[in-house]
């Protein structure tokens, strides 16, 4: 049998000492979308950082496998470049460098060779045009000075140049107002493919309106309380997280 | 006598590819030592008029008498005993290239000197090697505009009124301890004459090379743009790795008169034993516009803070600098912007890096003077670090004595950021690629004031220094 594309197996990521993820577990196949909900300070983004790498979450235990293969001992880079991709909550900004410049190098990197200009410019095109993004939009600074909608449409750009294998998307909805919400989600929809896999997380339930997750399922207090189809996400947009957190606190106690 | 060096260097600086020496005897070497007698015999040498060698001695005198000054890097190294100020390592000034000597046409073809000349990208070359200028030339249209570029020695000998007019008139012998110390045994430099209502249209490059060991280079340059005219100097500067360390002092002044447009850009990359103590000066007049692009990155010290003076209204000042120190460099550079006029401008625009335990400050004056009303200023320094043990400050001071002006100043001080780095991790880059595309980015706004050719340069030259830093 092959392996899974992408497996979180019993992943603890303290921070500072702080265990904030604590023995979280997440298998996922081609072609699959799962959805990770979660209310603030849930540890959704120290999740998504500790697969990228961060220096500043520490693996405490637990394994990360992208097609079989442990990731978990690899440079951020080398993750990236074995085909993982985050999509950040808050894209950091890096003054004087030039996307255009960035992406190629970005590209590059990924497959392993230069990609000649031409093909680049094409495909830059290409991507641009479908994320109705002007062509001098590349030629700002990475990040720099864009908007909070500017931000995230760049991380889906970065995404449908990438190409990655799994594709994690922490709150990649948050702050676009609906006709944003719109295109991005189209974004993430063309990306998506048999091959690859995506792994969506957010607060709010309404880019699940755009990008069908065949899983849904809801974090608290770095654990996962409750997996199921896309109804799971109906039941928290009417009910909301307090109903788990209640049955977490309940649990912890007669623990 | 010359004795070549060893391989060994105090500072190892691996990835310096200017290393490299001629092993020849020197035509001319004064001994070691700074004395009246030195300062007589490098003026019987040239065979100056009796003014300029009034000039020197009165300056050596101001060299005597001023201490060390205390502030910018450690100078108590420097032993001014144990340095030849005049080496002389062919017969004389040359204009043509095929009569430089093979030895020192090697070098600079090694430089890549010539050819840039060749390939038709600058309007006039000159070569200094050592304390003598060996070679220099300029198109023969401008020529015929009558725009003058030749060695201040040779420029002495042909125009010694015009050099009289305007020497020492920018900076004063007594200006600081190094000018006056320039003032006095002062050999070589360029001199650049351009007419009223001429443009230079590409650039003029100068070439400064110290190629014996334990000596003090004292270039001289005097630039004189004339009303309404236009230029744009470019010198850069190389010396081989000695065990022992050598002196760079050169004196720079400038005369941009009315509605003048001068551009003087350095691309400094001397090697780590190299003390570079120099003083830059210009004066605007009405309207005129002076630009100083400073690039620093090789030297063990370096003190440069080139200086404009805004002497009318509408004259326009401003400073792009960038300073590199690596291991076992500490560059102080910086800039001073004197708004003696109302109605004037300035911008200063500073990137200082430190990596491999080097120490990198930027250093800066504005002043404004009392009825200077109307000034318009914006300074802008930056510094970044690379590492945990390499260090950079800013010192910029200001004397404001007019109410009514427009100052803008920000400066900040950074490290390489995790965030920045992870991000760029995050999409593939190796480290070392995040790294110098973080740095890339951090110089940007003053390497596109660069013309191409250089902006290639000055990035070529700083990526080698954080190949030898960050591996
Ligand atoms: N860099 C950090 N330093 C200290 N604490 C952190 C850091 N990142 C996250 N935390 C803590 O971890 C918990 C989870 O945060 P986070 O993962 O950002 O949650 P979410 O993304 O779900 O809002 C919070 O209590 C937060 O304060
Ligand atoms: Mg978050």
């Amino acid at each position: 049998m092959t392996s899974p594309l992408f497996e979180i197996d019993a992943l603890q990521v303290a921070v500072e000492d702080k265990q904030i993820v604590n023995g979280l577990s997440l298998t996922l196949q081609p072609g699959e979308v799962h959805a990770i909900m979660g209310p603030n300070g849930s540890g959704k983004s120290t999740l998504a950082n500790s697969l990228m790498g961060h220096p500043r979450y520490t693996i405490t235990g637990g394994d990360i496998r992208l097609q079989g293969d442990s990731i978990t001992e690899m440079a951020p880079d080398e993750r990236a470049r074995a085909g993982l991709f985050l999509a950040f909550q808050y894209p950091t900004d890096i003054p004087g460098v030039s996307m255009i410049n960035f992406l190629r190098r970005a590209i590059s990197a990924r497959r392993g060779e230069e990609i000649p200009v031409r093909e680049y410019r094409q495909l830059l095109n290409e991507v641009l045009g479908r994320l109705q993004m002007d062509e001098q939009f590349v030629r700002r600074y990475v990040n720099d000075g864009f908007s909070g909608g500017e931000k995230k449409r760049a991380e889906i750009l970065q995404l449908g140049l990438l190409q990655p294998l799994v594709a994690v998307m922490d709150e990649t909805d948050s702050g676009l107002d609906i006709d944003a919400l719109r295109i991005v989600s189209e974004g993430i929809n063309t990306f998506h493919s048999d091959d690859n896999a995506i792994l969506l997380i957010t607060h709010y339930q309404r880019i699940l309106r755009y990008v069908q997750p065949d899983h849904v399922h809801v974090l608290i207090d770095g654990r996962i309380v409750e997996s199921g189809d896309a109804s799971l996400a109906e039941r928290l947009e009417r009910d909301g997280y307090e109903p788990f957190m209640e049955r977490t606190k309940a649990e912890v106690l007669s623990s | 006598m010359t004795t070549p060096a060893t391989e060994a260097p105090v500072t190892p600086r691996s990835e310096y590819e200017f290393g490299f020496h001629d092993d020849v005897e020197a035509l001319v070497k004064l001994p070691k030592g700074l004395s009246r007698e030195v300062v007589n015999t490098i003026s019987d040498i040239k065979e100056e008029p009796d003014w300029m060698r009034k000039f020197r001695l009165k300056a050596l005198d101001h060299f005597n008498a001023r201490p060390m000054p205390e502030w910018g890097g450690e100078l108590g190294d420097i032993d001014f005993n144990d340095i030849h100020y005049y080496v002389r390592a062919t017969d004389r000034d040359e204009s043509s290239w095929e009569d430089v000597p093979d030895y020192i046409k090697d070098t600079y073809d090694k430089l890549g000197i010539p050819e840039a000349e060749k390939q038709g990208l600058l309007a006039g070359v000159g070569a200094q090697y050592d304390s003598e200028v060996v070679y220099h030339n300029i198109r023969e249209d401008l020529e015929e505009k009558g725009v003058l570029f030749l060695g201040t020695d040779q420029a002495l000998r042909e125009y010694p009124e015009l050099v009289r007019e305007y020497f020492t008139t920018v900076i004063p012998p007594n200006d600081n301890k190094f000018a006056a110390l320039n003032t006095a045994v002062w050999s070589g430099g360029s001199f650049i004459y351009v007419p009223p209502g001429v443009t230079v249209d590409i650039p003029l490059q100068a070439y400064f090379r110290i190629n014996s060991e334990d000596m003090g280079q004292f270039e001289r340059t005097l630039i004189i743009a004339d009303e309404g005219s236009q230029v744009h100097y470019v010198e850069g500067c190389t010396a081989p790795i000695y065990s022992s360390d050598s002196l760079h002092s050169a004196v720079v002044e400038i005369v941009c008169k009315a509605g003048s447009n001068v551009r003087y850009t350095t691309i400094q990359n001397w090697s780590n034993n190299v003390y570079n103590l120099v003083t830059k000066r210009a004066t605007a007049y009405q309207d005129a516009v002076m630009t100083w692009v400073d690039g620093n990155l090789g030297s063990k010290l370096t003190m440069k803070y080139p200086a404009v003076y805004l002497m009318e209204p509408g004259a326009h000042g401003e400073v792009l600098s960038i300073a590199s120190a690596g291991q076992g460099q500490q560059l102080d550079a910086g800039a001073k912007i004197v708004h003696a006029a109302p109605n004037t401008t300035s911008v200063i625009t500073s990137k200082s890096l430190s990596m491999d335990g080097g120490r990198s400050s930027y250093r800066g004056l504005l002043k404004v003077y009392d009825g200077a009303d109307g000034c318009r200023s914006n300074v802008r320094c930056d510094a970044l670090m690379l590492d945990e043990h390499s260090r950079s400050d800013t010192y910029p001071v200001m004397e404001i004595d007019e109410k009514r002006v427009d100052i803008g100043h920000e400066a900040t001080v950074s490290k390489v950021g995790d965030e920045q780095l992870f991000y760029l991790m995050a999409r593939g880059l190796s480290e070392a690629e995040a790294t110098k595309m973080i740095v890339n980015g951090f110089v940007e706004p003053i390497i596109k004031s660069l013309p191409l050719e250089y902006a290639v340069e000055m990035n070529r030259l700083i990526e080698l220094q954080m190949d030898g830093a960050i591996g």
